[in-house]
């Protein structure tokens, strides 16, 4: 890909996953106020569902990637040596990964 | 720079005028970090939930505390505040809003939408 092009990827990607995070959260709103779960059977079986639970892995790499753009932002716009801002992204992308590593296997033990 | 001896650096961020305009958007960034260094509780308050009857029930109680409820107030200010200004952002994207009296509307409209969540979830929570 052509260098120049990366801040438009990264532009694009954090409109995409906003619009997906969003419509997420109003869906597990309705949920939690319309019909909430009244206990861990009821939870577990709602996410469960093959298509919420894709949903939700959806929500957690949407989130995870939507936050990268913007805390990735923030170090460049703050960090200026060179080498704290490469200590400082590295730090944030392996957490980053953690959580979303975290978050796959405990939606994916749900369906087990 | 070779002017920089000479020109006059005034960063006393405590007296300079902000536009509201900028006031939402430092806000959409504050929140937004706020909102990511959540992110390990929310994927532990999920697996926690998930844990059998005991993690469910743990994490139900959780939310029965006072001070849990104050904080999540504060929490769903700042979520609804960030989504709205984001929103803002992506009409301004899609040029939707652009001229400046609009903007100024837009950027009021988001701060006291944000205030009222955050009022009304004052009410129903707490």
């Amino acid at each position: 890909m052509n260098h120049a092009i990366y801040g438009l990827r990264s532009w694009l990607l954090q409109r995409l996953t906003a619009v997906y995070l969003f419509i997420y959260i109003l869906y597990f709103l309705s949920n939690l106020l319309f019909d909430p779960w009244s206990d861990y059977q009821q939870w577990r079986g709602w996410l469960a569902h093959p298509a919420v639970n894709i949903a939700t892995l959806l929500f957690f790499a949407a989130l995870l990637l939507h936050a990268w753009v913007g805390l990735r932002d923030i170090v460049i716009d703050y960090i200026q040596p060179l080498a704290v801002r490469f200590v400082a992204l590295v730090l944030i992308g392996t957490a980053l990964l953690a959580m979303g590593g975290w978050a796959f296997l405990t939606l994916m033990a749900v369906l087990a | 720079m070779s002017n920089n001896d000479k020109q006059p650096h005034y960063l006393n961020l405590f007296r300079f005028h902000f536009p509201v305009t900028a006031v939402l958007s430092i806000g959409h960034r504050i929140t937004g970090a706020v909102l990511a260094l959540l992110i390990p509780v929310l994927v532990y308050l999920l697996a926690l939930s998930l844990q059998g009857n005991k993690g469910f029930a743990a994490v139900t109680a959780l939310f029965d505390a006072t001070w849990v409820r104050v904080i999540s107030v504060f929490l769903i200010w700042a979520l609804v505040h960030h989504g709205l200004a984001g929103v803002r952002f992506l009409l301004l994207d899609l040029e939707l809003g652009i001229a400046r009296p609009t903007a100024k509307m837009t950027a009021w409209a988001v701060n006291i939408g944000g205030i009222v969540i955050f009022l009304l979830s004052a009410v129903i929570l707490i």
